[in-house]
Formats: C-alpha cells, sequence, structure tokens
C-alpha cells in the first residue's frame, strides 16, 4: 500500500500571474509513490486554489511574511499542531527567506522542507547575479542595484537603452528612456522596496528550466521549455518542452557547482549566436511546473521524497514537444465561504 | 442615525453589504451597536444602554460611538 | 448589581477581498504591559508621559553577545563605545564598566569621557572636527588620534613639533567594499591611493607613530560580507607597511555600522528577520584578518566602535495617545506625545510601536502623528493598529541609538530618561527640561526688558 502524506503547500493564487501552488498540488495528487493529504496556506482570501474542487483538503490563512517570521511560524505552529503536515513546500520567493530562516525550527516541530540554504538564495539574487556568474563561470549580463532615483540619470554612462528594470522579488519592465526607468523604479520599490535592479539587456529568445538539485550537486530533474506565448504580465499562457542538450548541460553544472538543494527555475536568454545569458535564477518550482510532469519528470513527487529522507535517482528521459496551454475558467463560490475564511481564517 | 435596510450581521461578526457587494468584520461592541440600530434604537437610547450595560462612562462611549458612527457612514452603511 | 460587560471600543473593518499584496493577514498585534518587569503603567505615572526608558539589563546582555561573538573568534578584540551613538554619562559608565574604551569624534565627547573617568590612553578620537587644541590634548594625553583627512594631518605635524610627546595615530580609511553609497567623505581613499601615501608621509616624518588603521564602511549594513572586504583591505596595508618600514601597527579598526534590528523605511521583511547577527559579522571580520598575510603570530588587536547594535534594543519610549482622528478621507489617525523632535530614528525606521495594555484583536489602518503642530511630525504613515482610547499607553521598541543624542528641543520639552538598573531599581539619568533650565541659556537686551 502506499503511505500517505501531509503536506502544506502556498501560493494558491492561481491567476493570470499564478503562484506555482495549484500546479504542485495537481503534480503530487499524481505521484506514483505516495497518496497526499493537501494543507493549503492562503495569504489572501480569494486566491483561487482555496475554493477549487480537488486542490486543498483543507486550508489556512497566514500572515505575510512581512509581518515577521515569529508571527507567520506562531500560525504554522498552530495549523501545525492540528494537521502534522510531514512536509512543507513553500512557493513564493518572498516568503522563502522567512521559512529557510525556520527551517531547523519547522524540522523540530516535525515539518520537513527542502529548500535552498541561506547562501545559496543570496549568492542568485538578481543584484548579486554578476558576481554568481564571476565565481561559477556563467554568463550572466551586466546588472547594478539602484536605491535611489537620483542614479538613474547616472546610468547612461554604463548601460545602453533599452534597459531592464527589475523587482528585488517579482517584476520586470523594459524601460528605452530614463524617465521611464524613473517610473518603473518607483511602482516597482513601492510594492517590494529597494534596491531596484538595473540589468543589461540581452536579445535573443528566452527559454526557461525546470530543476531539482538534490544538495549534494546531482541534478535530479531538468526539463527545458520555451515560452510560446506571454501574457501581458509576461507570464507564459503555453509553453514547450526543448531537447536542447546545452540548457541541460548548464543547469547539470549550475547545481553542480552550487550543490543546489531544491527546486529551481533558470531563465537564459539564448541569444542568436548561440551563447547562453543567465538572466535570473528563481529559488523555487515555477508556476508552469505541471508541463514538467506531463513530459515525464514529477518534480514535485521527487522533491516531497527527498525532503523525507530518501534517495532519489536522477530522471534520464522526458518527452519533448509536450505543450502546456493555460486556461481561465469561472468557478462558482458562496458569500458564507469567504465569510467562514475571512472570520475564522480557515476553511 | 438609521442602517440601510437590507444590512445583516452574522453571529460571527461578518457583515455582508448586498447593495455594494463589500464584506466587513466587526467586533462584539460594533456587533451589538448594529444589532441595536436595526432594532432603531436611537443614538441616545444606544448610548445608555452601553453605559448601563458595559464597563464604560457614558461620554467616553459617545465619543466612540459617534466616531463608529462616522465609519458606517463612510463606508455607506447608514441612510 | 449584575456585573458590566468588559468594554472594547467598536470597530469595524472592511474585508479587502483580494490576492497576495504586501500586507495580508494580521496576526493580532502583540503589547508591551512592561520593561523588565515594571508595569508601563507605573513608570508613566512616576517619571510622566512621555518618557525614555533604558533597561540595563539589555544593555549588558547585548554586549556580551558581542563580546563573544568577537573573541572566540580572535585572538585580540577591543571594544570602544561610540560616544555620540548615546553619550549619557551613566550609559556610557555601563559600557565601561564592561570594559569597553571611549570613542569619540569632537573635543565635547573627548572632555566628556575624560570626565566619565577614561584615561587618555583609552580613547580613540575620530571625525573631521579636532582642533588644535583637541589635538594637543590627545597627544599629552597618549590617546588615539584617527586623522581624517591632509589638513589634519599636516596640523598635526606642526602641532607634534612644538610637544615632548610623539602623537598616536592611525589613519581613516575609505574603500569600495561593494556596497552604494560609498562612504567617501571620511578618511583617505584605499583604491586611488592617497591611504598609502598617508601612511608614507605618517612613517617619512618620523614625529608620529603610527599604531593604527581604521575604517567605517557605511551605516547599517545589512549584510556582513563588506567588512570582509575592509578587513582584508586594511590587512593588506598593515602588511606593505611592515615590509617598507619594517614597522608593525598595534590594531585595526574595524569601526561600526553594524545594523540593528529595526526595519528601515521601504524595506519588505522586517529587520528583526533579515538584519545579520554579531556572529556573522564577526565571521566576515575575523575571517578575513586570519586569512590575510598578516603574522599570525603578532595578530594586531581588533578595535570595534559597534555603538547601534549594542544599545538600540535597549532603549524604549513610553507615552500617551492624545487623541483619535479620521481624517478627511475617512482614514483613521491617532496622535502620541512623542513626536519626531524626541525619535528623530523614525525619519528612517518604521519603528515598532505596540499597546501597553490588551486592545482587542481588531486594528485598523492607522496613521501615527507625533504632538507637533508641523506636518512632517508623522511616527507612522500606515500601521495595522488597534484602536486605543485617549489616555491609553504605547510602547515604541529599539529607540536607544541615537534619538538621545540627536533629538531637538522643539515645540515641546524633552523628557526623562531612566534606566531600569539589573536589580530592577529605577533611576532617572537625566532630568526632563524645564521652562527655567532652558530660558536660563537666553539672555534680554536691557532694551527689551
Amino acid at each position: 500500500m502506499k503511505p500517505k502524506y501531509t503536506i502544506a503547500v502556498t501560493g494558491l493564487n492561481n491567476t493570470d500571474n499564478p503562484g506555482p501552488g495549484v500546479p504542485v498540488i495537481r503534480s503530487l495528487r499524481e505521484a506514483e509513490s505516495f497518496d497526499v493529504r493537501i494543507v493549503g496556506l492562503a495569504y489572501e482570501n480569494l486566491e483561487p486554489g482555496i475554493y477549487m474542487e480537488n486542490v486543498c483538503d483543507k486550508v489556512y490563512q497566514i500572515p505575510y511574511p512581512s509581518t515577521g517570521s515569529d508571527e507567520l511560524m506562531k500560525r504554522i505552529e498552530y495549523i501545525g499542531k492540528r494537521e502534522k503536515p510531514d512536509v512543507l513546500i513553500p512557493n513564493f520567493d518572498a516568503e522563502l527567506f522567512t521559512f529557510m530562516k525556520s527551517e531547523k525550527y519547522l524540522k523540530e516541530t516535525g515539518i520537513k522542507t527542502f529548500l535552498p540554504t541561506i547562501e545559496q538564495f543570496e549568492e542568485r539574487h538578481k543584484s548579486e547575479l554578476p558576481k554568481f556568474g564571476k565565481k561559477y563561470n556563467f554568463d550572466i549580463p551586466f546588472s547594478k542595484p539602484v536605491t535611489k532615483i537620483s542614479d538613474i540619470s547616472e546610468l547612461r554612462y554604463e548601460f545602453e537603452y533599452p534597459l531592464l528594470v527589475k523587482g528585488k522579488f517579482y517584476d520586470a519592465y523594459l524601460a528605452y528612456t530614463p524617465a521611464q526607468v524613473t517610473e518603473y523604479f518607483n511602482k516597482i520599490s513601492a510594492k517590494w522596496g529597494v534596491p531596484i535592479i538595473i540589468q543589461e539587456f540581452i536579445r535573443g529568445t528566452e527559454v526557461n528550466v525546470a530543476a531539482l538539485g538534490d544538495g549534494k550537486g546531482n541534478t535530479i530533474a531538468a526539463v527545458p521549455m520555451r515560452k510560446q506565448y506571454i501574457t501581458d504580465k509576461g507570464k507564459a499562457w503555453g509553453g514547450i518542452t526543448l531537447g536542447d542538450e546545452k540548457l541541460l548541460e548548464i543547469t547539470r553544472n549550475l547545481i553542480q557547482k552550487t550543490k543546489w538543494r531544491g527546486g529551481m527555475e533558470l531563465e537564459i536568454i539564448k541569444t542568436h549566436s548561440d551563447k547562453y545569458y543567465i538572466i535570473e535564477i528563481n529559488p523555487r518550482i515555477p508556476a508552469w511546473i505541471y508541463l514538467a510532469v506531463g513530459a515525464g519528470q514529477n518534480i514535485p513527487e521527487a522533491l516531497v521524497k527527498l525532503a523525507l529522507g530518501e534517495t532519489v535517482e536522477p530522471f534520464k528521459t522526458y518527452d519533448v514537444g509536450k505543450m502546456f496551454i493555460r486556461y481561465s475558467y469561472d468557478l462558482i463560490g458562496d458569500i458564507s465561504q469567504f465569510e467562514k475564511l475571512s472570520v475564522t481564517g480557515e476553511l | 442615525m438609521k442602517l440601510k435596510k437590507n444590512i445583516a450581521v452574522s453571529e460571527s461578526g461578518f457583515l455582508f453589504d448586498p447593495n455594494t457587494g463589500d464584506s466587513f468584520s466587526v467586533n462584539e461592541t460594533g456587533k451589538k451597536i448594529i444589532e441595536l440600530l436595526k432594532e432603531e434604537k436611537t443614538d441616545d437610547e444606544i448610548i445608555k444602554w452601553f453605559a448601563e450595560n458595559y464597563e464604560i462612562d457614558k461620554l467616553t462611549f459617545e465619543n466612540n460611538f459617534y466616531d463608529f458612527a462616522a465609519v458606517l457612514q463612510n463606508y455607506h452603511l447608514t441612510e | 448589581m449584575e456585573e458590566k460587560l468588559k468594554y472594547e471600543r467598536p470597530v469595524i473593518t472592511k474585508i479587502n477581498a483580494g490576492m497576495p499584496d504586501k500586507f495580508g493577514m494580521q496576526a493580532k498585534m502583540p503589547v508591551i504591559t512592561e520593561i523588565d518587569e515594571i508595569p508601563v503603567k507605573k513608570l508613566i505615572e512616576q517619571y510622566g508621559s512621555p518618557s525614555f526608558i533604558i533597561s540595563e539589563k539589555t544593555i549588558r546582555k547585548t554586549f556580551n553577545e558581542a563580546k563573544r561573538a568577537f573573541t572566540s573568534r580572535y585572538p585580540k578584540v577591543q571594544f570602544a563605545w561610540s560616544y555620540k551613538t548615546n553619550y549619557l554619562n551613566a550609559i556610557c559608565k555601563i559600557y565601561h564598566s564592561e570594559g569597553s574604551w571611549a570613542e569619540v569624534v569632537s573635543g565635547f565627547e573627548y572632555d566628556k569621557a575624560v570626565a566619565n573617568g577614561i584615561p587618555g590612553n583609552k580613547i580613540i578620537f575620530n571625525g573631521p572636527d579636532k582642533s588644535k587644541e583637541d589635538l594637543i590634548k590627545a597627544t599629552e594625553n597618549g590617546s588615539y588620534i584617527h586623522i581624517d583627512h591632509f589638513d589634519e594631518l599636516y596640523e598635526l605635524l606642526s602641532v607634534s613639533e612644538k610637544l615632548e610627546k610623539r602623537p598616536k595615530v592611525a589613519i581613516r580609511v575609505n574603500m569600495d567594499t561593494g556596497v552604494y553609497p560609498q562612504w567617501d567623505r571620511f578618511g583617505f581613499n584605499y583604491e586611488n591611493g592617497e591611504a598609502w601615501n598617508a601612511l608614507n608621509r605618517i612613517m617619512m616624518s618620523e614625529k608620529m607613530d603610527l599604531v593604527g588603521l581604521h575604517t567605517h564602511i557605511g551605516t547599517y549594513m545589512m549584510t556582513p560580507a563588506p567588512y570582509a572586504v575592509a578587513a582584508s583591505k586594511l590587512a593588506e596595508l598593515a602588511v606593505r607597511i611592515e615590509r617598507k618600514f619594517n614597522h608593525k601597527i598595534k590594531y585595526i579598526d574595524m569601526g561600526g555600522g553594524f545594523a540593528s534590528k529595526n526595519t528601515l523605511k521601504g524595506a519588505y521583511l522586517p529587520g528583526k528577520d533579515t538584519c545579520p547577527t554579531f556572529d556573522q559579522y564577526a565571521e566576515a571580520i575575523s575571517g578575513a584578518l586570519i586569512n590575510s598575510d598578516l603574522d599570525p603570530n603578532e595578530m594586531p588587536t581588533l578595535f570595534l566602535e559597534t555603538g547601534r547594535a549594542l544599545i538600540d534594543d535597549a532603549g524604549y519610549i513610553i507615552g500617551s495617545v492624545l487623541a483619535n482622528k479620521r481624517l478627511a478621507d475617512g482614514r483613521r489617525s491617532m496622535i502620541i506625545d512623542t513626536g519626531v523632535n524626541i525619535l528623530f530614528t523614525s525619519f528612517w525606521y518604521e519603528h515598532e510601536i505596540y499597546p501597553a495594555k490588551e486592545a482587542g484583536s481588531h486594528s485598523e489602518d492607522t496613521t501615527i502623528y507625533g504632538p507637533l503642530c508641523m506636518n512632517i511630525d508623522i511616527i507612522r504613515s500606515a500601521v495595522k493598529f488597534p484602536l486605543l482610547q485617549k489616555g491609553d499607553n504605547y510602547v515604541i521598541k529599539r529607540v536607544g541609538a541615537y534619538n538621545m543624542t540627536q533629538w531637538m528641543q522643539f515645540i515641546t520639552l524633552r523628557p526623562k530618561i531612566v534606566l531600569i538598573d539589573t536589580k530592577g531599581k529605577t533611576h532617572i539619568i537625566r532630568e526632563n527640561e524645564t521652562n527655567e533650565s532652558l530660558t536660563s541659556h537666553e539672555k534680554i537686551p536691557d532694551y527689551l526688558k
């Protein structure tokens, strides 16, 4: 008989700018080696994953990391006592730091995670990426953190327009003029604080790799994908798995050198002259992870097994040419569900 | 002060305004005020009732009550 | 008579239906009812509202954490209390009793340290403002003079010609540590060779004793890595001096700049989660020094001038709510009796403020204003806060650094500062100002009398 694990998952915001929570849960429900009971952890009361059928068995609202790790952990402890989760999978960049810092504490309360180390997390920050490239010998676009609006006029000495303006955690805009940089600076800093990262714009095709490292240098899974259609928020609406061996090589190389632990997404620009620039390293499973499952690599399942201390054999193959097409769907809820969640924080 | 007709507050302190679709949450004393308003009690009656039943002096409550009333008005929950 | 029900201010809050944004589910706000086991209410009754409260227990505990972090990693460590961070004599004496020297940046602070019983050879004299008289005094007392610029270097040369004692000097070095903005206004630059020139000038003069190297790379450093860069650059200078002049310097002074656990404005995660620990700073600095080319048998002493990170947590402001008010657009505002005139740091921190008694689980987006009739007097521009009544008490945390030195007398009089000693006894360590104490400095010309 298959074992049954309770798994807590965040990122249930399955909107047009989706969090990875719902696809992760879907992957886990299709796991071959175990059954699951899912405890959804929601920050907001309208995250679709709360209301979707066959996604969460139980949902709890949790406070944002910006209120402090003490408060968040107090809530997790409360949930832990009731639900006894075996594994917790955080899915937001903005919450990872807090969960990584609390890894030991979570373990003591019986909740396992499989996250990058603080050092791995810190050195791949957008603002640190050039240093990362130098240290591990990867091509990285030139970038620079900016903390004040007054620095924007100086950018022309080091960058050519257009350039990319990026937030610490999320958001990226292409700016053609200093005025646009100022506009995006204000927009992003209001939401995510400073620094804002200015990055050299590299022309080419963006490709992504979803991968999983075992923390010892082994690549357990890696599936490359190219977005086929991109929404106005820059998110994939459709994508297709690729058979580019070079992408796998870069991924394995990076995981081996950094001994990466946990899920990750590499964002890479392939130029017309076949150079590969790493533009971002996301320290978590991406929202399109279900495509990897469809192509034969159930990354969330493998991650759970690693978190539980099992040895996992690396996946050897995946299907090239598998596609995903995202769609939207209106489900019907009732004010009473909304009330219960808003008043009690549980559903 | 008069509450809009179809506004109701649930046992748990959840208030839904069917006119606008907005939802609110109220604490125990806020809930009590809304219940009394629904019973069409006058402001003076409510103030008197609170001073008699709660550990609060009349003047402080009156101050708090009108502040609360201003919020209700601000949220367009009153007529 | 029937017992009355417990009262809580009526509150209604709108539930924002929505997607994750910066805020999200609000955990119930904790309350701070006492400081070092003394009820806040009692402190206010006794010492007035507002008052600064300083916990000696926290000062000593924090100091010893920092000391342990460094001494467990590096053989010779000496702390020097940064006077400008908080130079109340009682506070300085606590640090001195823990073995801290004095780090001063003006003649005024220098005299304060001497009056606190600190011998001249345990005073570090920093900063761009040292008068000729200051330099003479510091030389004669055998203090460590950290030269900031060439004009000072030459003045000290000319002073030393007339004195019997040789000045004991270090230079302050500024450098690129990968942190922006780079602090290049103090000291001599490393990269362009200015620091090396200054060191040569000192060594060639044969009129001063070069005893140390000093840097202070910035303030509120949220990552320890730049300290490692700075420490290795100073170590490299020390090694070069030894090679060229066969002269060993006695200490490397890494200055201060360690962050406290306050949250900077514009930061997403709270400071208490993200600010490095003393262990992390210590690891960066001692690691870099130990791995440098310095002679492992004769390592220089490591000087530290940490101020903020040592004292911020020990200071509190306690006070009372003056009024609650609705702004024109319906937003809640609360006026408290602490203004930016005494809480200077609210210009760059999101200071944590808590009610001093249970205040119910509902809170509202609130702007917290100080009492000044000035538009800039804002303590928190937007914080979820429970509704308090006029006269209710509050506690503001982590105000020990800079506020009691940078504060100003403006519109209101400055309050008392009270120390809670390690046994839980309270002592006024600075009286509140009075009309009399203020006007005693004023003079009215005869024709206006």
